[in-house]
């Protein structure tokens, strides 16, 4: 059973990591609160299913089509939204949640709700590993998650446009004064956030089912894991990944399953209140405290 | 001929203005007509109204209350994304009193406001300190974390909750009590963040360093604050374990935050009559739109998004001004 | 001459994360004089205030006011004890009248324990305040919007809000920056009036032949350490001191 609980700890947390790393993205790197996430993740495999089942798309294209139609709405709703409430990052964060909220109570009413609302997984097979049962879907989810992990890595941190985004949140103002135009940058961090969340969605939801109650707790869980782990720390998201997902793991198998929510959240108020800037974070003391 | 567009207080208000006020009775009625509309209209309507609507005015005054309470934190400086916990705090501990202990309502909802609003504020003290942003969120978690505490260790009852609360002696105390306490809310309140007092608690909002450096101790006037608005919360909250007769893991729902901020920016944030306008906009609205079902939550999004972005000041101002101002087109001198 | 020490500055350091704004300073104030903190831009002067208020928590060393060490405590209890500061950007707060912006510090507990009783009409209380540095009581300057204001009344508002908590100890953080050498001539008048009073002062400043012409001593800083301490005209000709303004020939 030890064994088993690792590796499935080992899987969960890449997924957690798959699906804070967009979410770090616009929050943690660039700065604009983007509470709508987990209603794009689930929009996004909401609109792959449509473009399949209802338009008989193949499945290659529907996924293309589904990641870009995020990253556009994403986009708009910076534009539209965002951009007006920019700076106050209440409004931000209500005005966001609003449209989260709206997105995925729209499918529920809309009766998006059942069985049949799933994703095809890429090879629907399992192995055998150290005597426990994985599927072939969880094993590309983790390639995944690494090859991700490092391309979003090696963007933050050595092309222009990554360092564009830290600008912003560090400093507004001075990264104007570079000429990088805010809200473009913003509009892109936004947009290829959102991309991610619908790249995430992809690969992780053929586990189960779409569900729009689901996207409640994907941003619960993003949030919980980079603020853990640091807001704008990409080590620090991906070292929170595995503290919560082996806590999660952990507590499933040997206390129950009521409890692993719990001990997450919990984890995230004690960091709260004892270091809101993360594990990793950089401690802005001025910023932080009153 | 270029105009521009001013303006300014209308005759009656710049008479009404001052002590001279009384000395004619179109000034008093004008400055007390707003003042008795409300007070007037809550008194009288549960007698005109049927049960059904006079249950849907109880909505209004109890979501009004949990508005005012969200508009007295965000005042202050703190914008809460949890009233649910006040609320739930105040249902629980009156549920938990009267079905354990048998203590009857009229002497269980006073302990379970002033408790919950005990609780509530030691629950968030340690993160008094913190940024607004961070505040918020532990606002926003610890009613979703309580939730799944009760789920997991049954407490209280569990998921199936407590039944069989004591209701109230009838409806006319029910609804009238909630009315009561809500223009008490609403009235005294207005008047405590128009005095000295109530300036401190705005001056902590606008500029906190300022406050400090006048030799105030913020956290307590902030604890002060919090444990007021979580009062009132928890006052909301156990009336309504009593009028449904029954508590259980849904009065930490997402629904009892949200609305308030919902009334709140609707109505016009700043001025807890506008928190109180929002609810008696948005109430009714809400059950006129019940055949909707689950498309009702996308409105609120929606409207919530409209006004957040477009009209930040809400309702209530627009309407203040309309009474207190009147506007014209002027020339502009060259 | 026996002088009281109203603050002891004994070797305080603070470093944030990496960069040590304050280095080893120690210093004193004696009570009723007139301290001077210059330095180039920088050289940790408003760190070094923030520390004596406790607005910024010290990394090592100690602060004691009238005999008894402070660097411990919250900066409200620091101001209930007798020690007032100005912040050098000021902020008003904007829409209400000047004479509203003072009803804050005047209902600190210091304030209301020295100024007479929880109910004392602070209104009343201050507009008499507001007058004394010189909001004339017949413009009704004191109701407009703190909003309107020029710089010069809003710098005497900060100065009045610092005074009404009857310190023993004033620090003003460029009180006289962005002001007319007019406004300045017009507001050292009630410094001087102050330090009549018997209230210490520390002034931090940039404009330096305005300063000394008050000033008993000067301290200099620059890079975080104290490099002068002494009588105005002894600094004013002091290599280091001259060093650090003017810098070295390369």
């Amino acid at each position: 059973m030890l064994t088993g609980t690792i590796i499935y700890a080992l899987i969960n947390s890449v997924i957690l990591c798959l699906i804070a790393m967009g979410f770090n993205l616009t929050f943690g790197i660039s700065g604009v609160a983007n509470f709508a996430y987990g209603a794009f993740y689930i929009l996004s495999a909401y609109t792959t299913w449509i473009m399949i089942n209802s338009f008989h798309l193949p499945y290659f294209l529907s996924v293309i089509f589904s990641i870009i139609f995020t990253m556009v709405l994403g986009a708009l709703m910076y534009q539209v939204v965002l951009k007006r409430v920019r700076g106050q990052a209440i409004s931000e964060v209500i005005a966001t949640f609003a449209i989260g909220l709206s997105i995925l109570e729209l499918f529920r009413y809309l009766g998006f709700v059942g069985f049949e609302y799933n994703l095809p997984p890429f090879i629907d097979a399992s192995i055998v590993i150290m005597g426990t049962y994985v599927d072939v879907q969880r094993i590309i989810i983790v390639i995944a998650g690494i090859i991700l992990i490092m391309a979003l890595w090696f963007f933050t941190h050595n092309t222009s446009l990554g360092l564009a985004f830290r600008g912003i949140a560090q400093d507004e103002r001075t990264a104007l004064t570079f000429g990088i135009d805010s809200d473009k940058i913003a509009t892109l961090a936004v947009s290829i956030g959102a991309g991610f969340a619908a790249i995430a969605a992809t690969v992780i939801i053929p586990l189960g089912t779409i569900s729009p109650s689901d996207g409640y707790d994907i941003l619960m869980k993003a949030l919980a894991v980079c603020i853990i782990g640091g807001l704008g720390s990409t080590g620090g998201v991906i070292f929170a990944s595995f503290l919560i997902g082996f806590a999660e793991r952990f507590t499933d198998t040997f206390i129950g399953s009521h409890w692993t929510m719990i001990v997450s959240l919990a984890a995230l108020l004690i960091v709260l209140i004892v270091k809101p800037s993360g594990l990793f974070g950089k401690q802005k003391e001025l910023e932080e405290r009153i | 001929m270029k105009k521009r567009k001013e303006r300014i207080d209308r005759g009656i208000k710049a008479r009404s203005g001052d002590i001279f006020a009384l000395s004619s009775y179109r000034e008093m009625i004008y400055l007390s007509t707003p003042r008795l509309v409300p007070i007037i209209g809550f008194l009288i309507l549960p007698l005109i109204l049927g049960i059904y609507w006079q249950k849907v005015l109880l909505s209004v005054a109890v979501f009004a209350l949990l508005a005012i309470s969200w508009d007295i934190l965000a005042q202050t400086g703190m914008v809460s994304l949890g009233q649910a916990l006040f609320f739930g705090v105040g249902a629980y501990i009156t549920g938990a009193l009267n079905h354990y202990w048998g203590v009857p309502p009229f002497i269980s909802i006073p302990i379970a406001t002033i408790m919950g609003g005990i609780i509530c504020t030691l629950m968030l003290l340690p993160v008094l300190r913190l940024r607004g942003i961070y505040f918020s969120m532990v606002t926003m978690i610890i009613p979703l974390m309580l939730v799944r505490v009760i789920e997991a260790t049954k407490i209280f009852g569990g998921t199936e909750g407590l039944t069989g609360m004591t209701p109230l002696p009838s409806r006319w105390v029910e609804v009238y009590l909630v009315i009561g306490i809500m223009l008490i809310c609403l009235f005294g309140f207005r008047r405590m963040l128009d005095s000295d007092y109530g300036l401190v608690l705005r001056g902590i909002c606008d500029n906190d360093r300022s406050v400090t450096n006048a030799g105030i101790n913020i956290y307590w006037y902030k604890t002060q604050a919090l444990f007021i608005a979580s009062s009132i919360g928890a006052f909301a909250g156990a009336v309504m374990t009593h009028v449904y007769m029954f508590v259980g893991m849904p009065v930490f729902a997402l629904d009892y935050s949200m609305f308030p901020i919902a009334a709140v920016v609707v109505g016009g944030p700043g001025t807890l009559a506008g928190a109180t306008l929002g609810a008696c906009l948005l109430v009714p609205l809400s059950e006129a739109l019940r055949g909707f079902g689950g498309l009702r939550i996308v409105f609120y999004g929606i409207f919530l998004v409209v006004f957040t972005v477009a009209i930040p000041e809400g309702i209530f101002p627009y309407i203040q001004r309309k009474y207190n101002q009147f506007e014209r087109w002027v020339e502009v001198d060259k | 001459m026996n002088q009281v020490k109203i603050l002891e500055a004994i070797k305080i350091n603070k470093n944030f994360g990496g960069v040590q704004a304050v280095k080893n300073i120690s210093f004193e104030v004696n009570k009723g004089e007139l301290l001077g903190v210059i330095g180039p831009n920088g050289s940790g002067k408003t760190t070094l205030v923030n520390l004596i208020t406790q607005f910024v928590r010290l990394s090592s060393g100690s602060i004691k006011f009238k005999g008894k060490k402070i660097d411990h405590l919250p900066p409200h209890k620091i101001i209930g004890l007798g020690i007032s500061r100005t912040f050098q950007m000021v902020r008003p707060f904007y829409k209400l009248p000047a004479y509203k912006n003072m009803i804050i510090p005047l209902y600190s507990p210091r304030a209301r324990s020295l100024l007479g009783g929880k109910y004392g009409d602070r209104d009343a209380m201050a507009l008499d305040l507001l007058e004394e540095v010189g909001f004339e009581r017949d413009s009704f300057v004191a109701y407009k919007p703190a909003g309107v204001l020029p710089q010069g009344y809003l710098k005497r508002l900060e100065l009045a809000k610092a005074i009404s908590l009857q310190p023993d100890l004033m620090i003003l953080d460029e009180l006289f920056s962005g002001l007319s050498l007019a406004e300045v001539a017009s507001i050292v008048p009630i410094v001087e009036k102050l330090l009549q009073k018997g209230i210490s002062i520390i002034m931090i400043e940039h404009r330096l032949k305005e300063l000394f012409k008050i000033a008993d001593r000067v301290i200099v800083l620059n890079y975080g350490e104290k490099i002068a301490d002494g009588v105005a005209q002894d600094v004013m000709e002091s290599e280091a001191v001259k060093n650090a303004y003017l810098g070295t020939e390369a």
